[in-house]
């Protein structure tokens, strides 16, 4: 009984820590910054995930915590800072508009998000059910990032960042999906950033710059 | 056996396409390829026809009526894109906007495609649905920019971020899906994201939970539908990716996308009842449809022209399928299959009309008629039939969506009316200019294979004249599946 509680609070406790790091990418403008953030976020993924499968004895969740090990905290920041080390743009840094607007609609969100998953909570029979709300929140914070941000590369971190929201959510609300569709989840993933590395360099062959305001003139006239 | 061979064919064609490179018989490999996978498709109707729905790989693959009937079409339309790209392809390089590492990318990335689309259509997973979904965007990435021009990678940029924000909400709704099936089917044996098994205990899953599941599901796969407002990748990546690519985008993709709506739509309505999930479909379907038409007007570009005109189309069968009941969903399935031979055909010609002027302006091309009377014919009959005038195919499911929407929501109508008459205003103004006047065009250096565009074209003929006993039996059982 006081191992599953001791247990549910620090679940809760690395929620939080997911959902600060959120914030925090809400407002940081290097992009080597953002890579380290999004890296730590897998690690807390990682985890969180492996308390769980400690806690409910699920090989498979074993299997999925080793894949975000792998995937998230080794694999994909390493491909982006090769990727921004080639395309010398590691000390670049964007100018943010407002942090402190970004920042309350973000808490408007967050709000959002819990009120949403309120009902999905009470209904959930796994350890992590608090949490779901955060997950989230997490989800709708990354999309927030996309939105605002303008260079081609803080916006693929925004879409990773939503994706480790997404298998937060999984994990959370049903101990994680079949292992067969995280595999090709995760496939999906990795492919996805190997095509955007590509992306990168035909983005900054044809216009000097990963900036995506150059990239505005397919507008209806 | 037959369905190993239909997904199995296309992948080892993308291996062995990424392999060869670019020999000078990639294209008719391609082709070889393609035609394969229809043999094999067609074995697998002749199977389902004869023994009905069927179930293999542990439950994991399914077929009945409803995906068969797509996955011959996706075939087909497969082989028939596949043949036109040869000489259309190899027109482009001699005009210096290909070289031959891009045209092995290519070959290599439309059977991965054409594979990603067929697992979609046949896995009864909807988790695997998803992957393969994802798969089919990211291999037409790269396609989208293909000719590396400013406007192809802004335009493959904002199909990928679009896509990958609206395909990840869809990820969202499977994992809702699967929290409430979990509840009944439990997590042993990996059934509980099985459609088939969802399907048999869809009256008992939690109403809102799948209620919340489908928003995002909706929102997720509309996005790849292209639903307004969330239709802005479309035209840009059918006006800037290669004609061939805008033609399998918008005769399957499309569809494939909307066959994973209405799979999720047939469990939901299951538990919360029809009445949300139908008025979600058709009020989406109505706007996409009147917000397109309108967009008509102001297009410069021909196939951003067409790209609008899919968007309206698939608003039209999104409200047909949200309508529900035999005879729309009968319509709506007849639309999909009239839709995709017809705008193929007319992407087809657009192509080459394009390649003739050399541009993709539609003030600057004129005089179609005069300097390849395929082509013109082609592009006009391809726009008559897809503006819905008898006696094609269209006008047929127009018709029927049309009067079934008069008899059970009559406030419908006059959307549906002015989506129809301004679009025909629309496309027959800007068409008719083409294809008649005058011109100083040559003719291209390699003889066109339109071949494809007629046989499509004398199917959405056939199709409105006379629907074959087999065929609307099959429609039939599809749309009695679909409820």
């Amino acid at each position: 009984m006081l191992k599953s509680q001791l247990l549910a609070q620090l679940l809760k406790l690395l929620a939080s820590g997911l959902l600060l790091i959120s914030f925090a990418m809400l407002s940081r403008r290097r992009t080597q910054r953002l890579i380290t953030l999004f890296a730590w976020q897998g690690a807390i993924l990682f985890l969180s995930t492996s308390l769980v499968a400690w806690d409910a004895g699920l090989t498979e969740l074993w299997y999925s915590a080793a894949l975000t090990l792998l995937l998230k905290v080794m694999a994909l920041p390493w491909i982006l800072h090769r990727l921004i080390q080639k395309l010398g743009a590691q000390w670049d840094s964007e100018p943010l508009v407002n942090i402190p607007v970004t920042m309350l609609v973000g808490l408007v969100l967050v709000i959002f998000a819990f009120g949403l998953a309120q009902p999905i909570s009470m209904m959930a029979t796994t350890i992590t059910r608090h949490t779901i709300g955060i997950a989230l929140a997490v989800i709708l914070l990354a999309f927030l990032m996309m939105i605002t941000r303008r260079k081609a590369i803080t916006q693929v971190i925004g879409f990773l960042a939503m994706e480790n929201g997404l298998f937060f959510a999984a994990t959370s609300a049903t101990y994680g999906m079949p292992m067969v569709i995280e595999l090709g989840i995760a496939l999906d993933l990795l492919v996805a950033v190997f095509i955007l590395g590509i992306f990168f360099f035909q983005i900054r062959e044809q216009f000097d710059s990963l900036d995506l305001h150059h990239l505005e003139s397919l507008r209806e006239e | 056996m037959e369905l190993l061979l239909v997904l199995g064919l296309p992948l080892a064609g993308t291996l062995l396409l990424a392999l060869l490179g670019a020999r000078r018989f990639a294209a008719e490999l391609n082709v070889a390829v393609s035609l394969a996978t229809l043999v094999a498709a067609a074995f697998l109707v002749l199977r389902v026809i004869r023994h009905g729905s069927l179930l293999v790989g542990h439950d994991q693959f399914f077929v009945d009526p409803f995906n068969v009937f797509l996955v011959a079409l996706t075939a087909f339309v497969g082989l028939t894109t596949a043949i036109f790209s040869r000489p259309y392809m190899r027109i482009e390089q001699h005009h210096g906007r290909l070289n031959p590492l891009r045209l092995r990318l290519y070959h290599s990335m439309f059977q991965l495609f054409m594979g990603a689309m067929l697992l979609a259509l046949l896995t009864n997973n909807m988790g695997l649905l998803w992957v393969a979904m994802e798969a089919a965007t990211l291999s037409t990435v790269l396609l989208v920019s293909l000719y590396r021009t400013r406007a192809s990678l802004e335009a493959a940029w904002k199909y990928f971020i679009l896509c990958g924000v609206g395909i990840a909400q869809a990820l969202f709704g499977t994992i809702l899906l699967y929290f409430a099936a979990e509840q009944r089917l439990g997590r042993e044996g990996m059934t509980a994201l099985l459609w088939t098994h969802l399907n048999a205990v869809k009256a008992h899953l939690e109403p809102r939970v799948l209620g919340l599941a489908f928003v995002f599901l909706l929102i997720g796969y509309g996005t790849k539908v292209g639903l307004a407002p969330l239709h802005n990748w479309l035209p840009d990546a059918h006006a800037e990716g290669p004609t061939p690519v805008s033609a399998v985008l918008s005769g399957l993709l499309l569809n494939v996308a909307l066959y994973a709506v209405i799979r999720c739509k047939v469990l939901v309505e299951g538990s919360i009842g029809p009445a949300l999930p139908g008025r979600m479909l058709m009020t989406f379907g109505l706007l996409s449809a009147v917000v397109a038409a309108f967009f008509l007007w102001r297009q410069r570009d021909i196939k951003r022209l067409f790209g609008y005109s899919s968007i309206e189309h698939m608003g039209i069968m999104t409200f047909a399928f949200g309508l529900g009941g035999p005879v729309a969903n009968f319509a709506g399935l007849l639309h999909m299959t009239v839709h995709s031979l017809t705008k193929s055909s007319i992407f087809f010609t657009a192509g080459h009309a394009s390649q003739t002027a050399g541009t993709q302006r539609m003030d600057d091309i004129s005089g179609l008629l005069g300097v390849s009377p395929t082509i013109g014919w082609g592009l006009m009959l391809g726009s008559i039939a897809i503006l819905g005038m008898p006696p094609f195919g269209v006008f047929a499911s127009e018709f029927l969506i049309l009067t079934t929407a008069m008899r059970e929501h009559p406030w419908t109508t006059p959307f549906l009316l002015v989506a129809f008459g301004v679009a025909f205003a629309a496309i027959f103004s800007k068409v008719q200019p083409m294809v008649f006047g005058h011109t100083e065009a040559r003719r291209l250096p390699q003889s066109p294979a339109l071949v494809p565009v007629f046989i499509h074209l004398a199917m959405v003929l056939a199709l409105g004249l006379y629907i074959p006993p087999v065929l609307a039996e099959w429609y039939r059982a599809a749309a009695r599946l679909i409820g």
